[in-house]
């Protein structure tokens, strides 16, 4: 007995892929400048830690506001007993004029049209909650997010059907794979409830253009169904083309006041924007009344601390610190992602063309033994245990294509991303050496060969492990 | 402080010919076109005689009355809107207990495709007295001095009485403990940065070392078989889904928490079947009820996967003995279900019986630890209700894996999880905190129960939680849940307090009320008190 339920047993929540077990591996193994130098770097987690000194500072200025007070006053009862749904107004309120300077002040938004949640795992959990019953679809561009194949389906039962895109455009969005996702979506007999798009993506690191935008609102009008965009990233734009929200385009449209203009959602988040994610602070925006009602009571099971809810209401209202804070960071994920590409470049190697986020498309097509995903696992695992850098392989995101990974430059120091890059050059500099060294290579194939059949062993033990109770 | 909204009518205006334009995703406009072409031509055959008035009044009315009966044929459903939160009494009535349920007619949608079935039921306002005497109460606060005529909320198990020491101690330790390092300088990275989602290692071994010494030490927790969540509602949300699946059933014994309606059956399809417990047991719980009602569901076709206690109970306040608990224990082995016991209000004691937690007498029955889960949370022991921290705390090393991974859906903030951290082990100050709150809840309850006493209303015995469960059966007329919401809503509006009514929690007797009492200081009770014999002189 001492059964569990299906959703408990199952695998349905991804958390088997070789995302996560490359974390694991890390775990054992992280990589630290003096206690662990050979140890693995972690490439794999999109985080910012460009920027804390800005937020310290901060802080530091402003002791009232960790100190539950108000112009002098205590208002540590209030907060202590805070557990409204509706969010506390005040940060509700600097939330979304924060939201909408990112946007260039472009698009403002209504504070009673938003709802909190911890993080943006439980907003998109929440949407889809509220949008689609079990069993029923939603699409979503390649390469993704691999979370969302937990955070979107498993408890909601919801099904994810790819739109897919492919490297000879630069992974853009066209009219025939939104129709193709749509036909096969129908074959699966599964209905359609709408399109999820992250804009900046995730895991390429480019915003969706214009164009793009304007495609994707054609379909949802023409099929009737929703919209959610994901914006997360859109405070981490730092070069050109700038970001262009969803919201932006429907009312150059003129589409407000439409049903169209109420299937449109947008997921924000302070985990990436402001490098806050451990505070867990998510949130959900919708024009339509039915949604912002329903996700505002589901959040009652992922409510933020008012606490929180308090300290930043205070930092975002600084609008001057806000508006240094935004530019600062976008100059230093610049700077880093020029030192990211010029190093790959160094080595051979080509990324992406990308202007937001936290993260690299990089191109290893080239390093590929085989045109295959085997292949790319063959890659991936050299580079985690021997190269020892934990970066995301593109079929963990659902990339059509094999070769591409994501890595991430924002979570480590400038120190440990110079190492990262030497390993790699040193990695792609010995794979290239000529054929004098081939019996060699051939005999530490050999030992890989044999880790990873221990590696493979070490893995179903673990999935029947978590499958026998 | 939810915000009533009254529904929009979902019932359509017919279709005139010379309606609305048709909008981007509408649907009736190619119809209107459509039946004007066949009217038309009548138009000429009546024109002979009362010329064009009838002959557009004629057509006209057809239209209209096609309309109105292709509209009939449309809806499947009786469109009923639910009772808007200011309902007289007379609506109220009508309110039964399975009122949730009544209202799941669906909208008329206006467009193509609409929001889930799920969020459909979850988004209309919430029918039960339990929710709209909150609202009420919210909107028009009793504050002794700015507000006296305001209404008092007792409706609420929350308590404030002693959140003063809390206060000082956060503000006397605030620096030290949020964000400092050793060398005095802020270091942001440790709150900022991703923690683990179910909780950080030291907040587990924090929270575990505040749960053994609000249970009276008699127990040790593990803090890694602890969970944290944003909460004790996403806490026994997740352990729901971790253990049952859609269709499947929990046991309750009744009267419940109203919110277990709420957490346990929204999201995960899972249904709560109650076991009644009267009065003349002292609403204790009796294994024979859980038995007959185990054997009554599986009749009918439906799982039971566990029972669901809240031990201290609420909203009667009384507490388990060890001889129930290993029944209890007995019951769910022999039927091979599981246990879970919510144990929020484990601190929360004031009379001179002791706690004892599920986890306490497991200590040598090493068998049966995988069926039994504890729900635990600072809401209540701590006063911290805004600062979202719920424990799932299980012996079941499968159910714990489950639990950590969904965490992520509700994870506690990381500076709160600091500055907790910090005051969960200055235990010196925790023991104070626990003794000085024991002694508050003590002494208002005393007052209170004396008081309703006074007024010839009895309280059943308890010995804990934040209210206590008073026996107002004499003042209602009719004897049923009609004369108990008729009570309920004359002391809302004419003596102007909250209280939660019985049925509200699925109590089988009438007229029983939940009041909470820690929300009050000790000179508001006197006003409660005359406040209720205005009530109670109206109806005797």
């Amino acid at each position: 007995m001492k059964m569990l339920s299906r959703k408990a047993t199952f695998n349905s929540h991804g958390q088997d892929s070789e995302y996560f077990l490359g974390w694991e591996e890390y775990e054992k193994n992280a990589y630290h400048e003096v206690e662990n130098p050979s140890g693995i770097i972690q490439m794999g987690l999109a985080e910012n830690q460009l920027s804390f000194d800005l937020l310290e500072s901060w802080l530091a200025q402003n002791p009232d506001a960790a100190g539950f007070k108000r112009d002098g006053e205590s208002i540590f009862r209030e907060l202590a007993l805070f557990q409204d749904y509706h969010g506390l107004p005040a940060f509700k309120k600097a939330l979304v004029e924060f939201m909408s300077e990112i946007r260039g002040n472009k698009v403002s938004f209504d504070q009673n049209k938003l709802v909190l949640t911890a993080g943006a795992t439980s907003a998109n959990e929440t949407l889809m909650f509220c949008l689609a019953n079990p069993g029923e679809a939603f699409l979503l561009p390649t390469p993704y997010y691999p979370g969302f194949d937990r955070d979107l389906k498993w408890r909601t039962g919801v099904e994810i059907v790819p739109i897919q895109c492919s490297s000879s455009n630069g992974f853009q969005i066209t009219e025939s794979a939104l129709e193709e996702a749509y036909q096969q979506a129908q074959k699966r007999s599964l209905k359609v409830k709408g399109v999820l798009i992250t804009n900046p993506s995730n895991p390429l690191g480019t915003t969706t253009s214009r164009d793009e935008l304007n495609l994707l609102v054609n379909f949802i009008t023409a099929k009737g169904i929703h919209l959610i965009s994901d914006e997360i990233y859109s405070g981490t734009v730092f070069d050109s083309p700038g970001f262009v929200s969803i919201m932006e385009v429907l009312m150059d449209r003129n589409y407000m006041n439409t049903e169209v203009w109420k299937r449109v959602h947008i997921v924000y988040s302070l985990s990436k924007d402001l490098g806050l994610p451990g505070f867990r602070v998510g949130a959900i925006y919708s024009n339509d009344v039915a949604v912002v009602s329903a996700a505002t009571k589901m959040s009652s099971f992922g409510l933020v601390s008012s606490q929180t809810q308090y300290l930043l209401s205070v930092m975002l209202s600084d609008k001057k610190f806000t508006k240094n804070y935004v530019s600062e960071n976008q100059k230093r994920l610049k700077q880093r992602h020029q030192m990211l590409i010029s190093g790959l470049q160094n080595a051979g190697i080509d990324c992406l063309k990308s202007n937001a986020g936290l993260f690299c498309w990089v191109d290893m097509r080239h390093l590929l033994s085989s045109n295959t995903f085997e292949a790319e696992m063959e890659l991936w695992k050299k580079i985690l245990y021997d190269v020892r850098l934990n970066i995301s392989p593109g079929s963990s995101c659902h990339c059509t294509e094999p070769g591409w990974f994501r890595v991430c430059f924002a979570n480590m120091s400038e120190d440990t991303l110079n190492l990262a890059l030497q390993r790699i050059k040193a990695f792609v500099d010995s794979s290239t050496t000529t054929n004098n060294n081939q019996s060699r290579h051939q005999s530490n194939k050999n030992q890989r060969r044999k880790s990873f059949t221990k590696w493979v062993f070490r893995l179903s033990f673990r999935d029947r492990e978590a499958s026998e109770r | 402080m939810n915000h009533s909204r009254s529904r929009r009518n979902p019932t359509r205006e017919p279709d005139f010919p010379t309606a609305k334009p048709p909008s981007p995703g509408g649907s009736s406009g190619g119809g209107a076109g459509a039946a004007m072409r066949l009217i038309v031509p009548l138009q000429g055959v009546v024109q002979g005689r009362g010329g064009l008035i009838l002959g557009s009044v004629i057509p006209g009315a057809l239209y209209y009355f096609f309309q109105l009966y292709l509209k009939r044929c449309r809806s499947a459903k009786p469109n009923s809107n639910p009772p808007s939160p200011s309902s007289s009494s007379a609506q109220l009535a009508d309110l039964s207990r399975s009122s949730s349920r009544s209202n799941l007619s669906s909208r008329g949608s206006v467009g193509p495709v609409r929001v889930s079935a799920r969020a459909n039921s979850i988004a209309k306002p919430n029918a039960s007295p339990y929710y709209i005497g909150l609202e009420r109460a919210s909107e028009d606060p009793y504050d002794r001095f700015d507000n006296p005529d305001g209404i008092m909320q007792l409706g609420l198990s929350e308590n404030r009485l002693s959140l003063d020491l809390i206060e000082t101690w956060i503000l006397e330790n605030l620096e030290r403990s949020m964000i400092g390092g050793a060398d005095g300088n802020l270091n942001i990275s440790g709150i900022a940065t991703y923690q683990p989602l179910d909780g950080m290692m030291e907040m587990k071994i924090a929270v575990a070392g505040f749960m053994s010494q609000v249970m009276g030490t008699t127990v040790s927790f593990d803090p890694s078989r602890l969970v944290l969540t944003s909460g004790a509602t996403p806490a026994i949300e997740t352990l729901c889904f971790c253990l049952a699946d859609q269709g499947n059933a929990f046991l309750v014994p009744t009267p419940y928490y109203p919110g277990f309606d709420r957490d346990m059956k929204w999201r995960t399809g899972v249904e709560l079947i109650p076991v009644h417990c009267r009065s003349s047991d002292n609403f204790a719980l009796s294994v024979t009820a859980l038995d007959q009602a185990f054997n009554q569901a599986r009749k009918r076709g439906q799982r039971v996967r566990g029972i669901l206690i809240s031990n201290p109970s609420n909203p009667i306040g009384n507490m388990l003995n060890k001889e129930t608990l290993y029944s209890l224990l007995d019951f769910a082995r022999e039927k091979n279900i599981h246990i879970i016991s919510d144990e929020i209000f484990a601190g929360s004691t004031y009379g001179s019986e002791e706690f004892v937690s599920m986890a306490e007498i497991l200590g040598s029955e090493d068998f049966d630890k995988d069926r039994v889960h504890i729900i635990y949370g600072l809401s209540k022991d701590l006063s911290l209700p805004g600062f979202r921290v719920g424990v799932i705390y299980s012996f079941n090393t499968s159910v714990l894996a489950a639990a950590k991974k969904l965490a992520r859906f509700s994870s506690v903030s990381a500076p709160t999880q600091r500055i907790l951290i910090s005051m969960l082990s200055d235990t010196r100050f925790i023991q104070r905190y626990i003794e000085t709150t024991r002694e508050r809840i003590q002494k208002m309850y005393v007052a209170f129960a004396a008081g309703l006493k006074q007024l010839g209303i009895e309280c059943t015995k308890s010995s804990a939680g934040l209210y206590c469960w008073a026996d107002m059966s004499g003042l209602i007329r009719p004897y049923n849940e009609k004369g108990e919401l008729e009570l309920w809503d004359k002391l809302l509006k004419i003596g102007k307090i909250n209280v939660t009514p019985g049925s509200a929690c699925h109590c089988i007797e009438p007229g029983w009320f939940r009041c909470c009492f820690t929300m009050l200081a000790e000179e508001d009770i006197p006003v409660v008190i005359k406040r209720i014999q205005r009530v109670v002189e109206l109806e005797t």
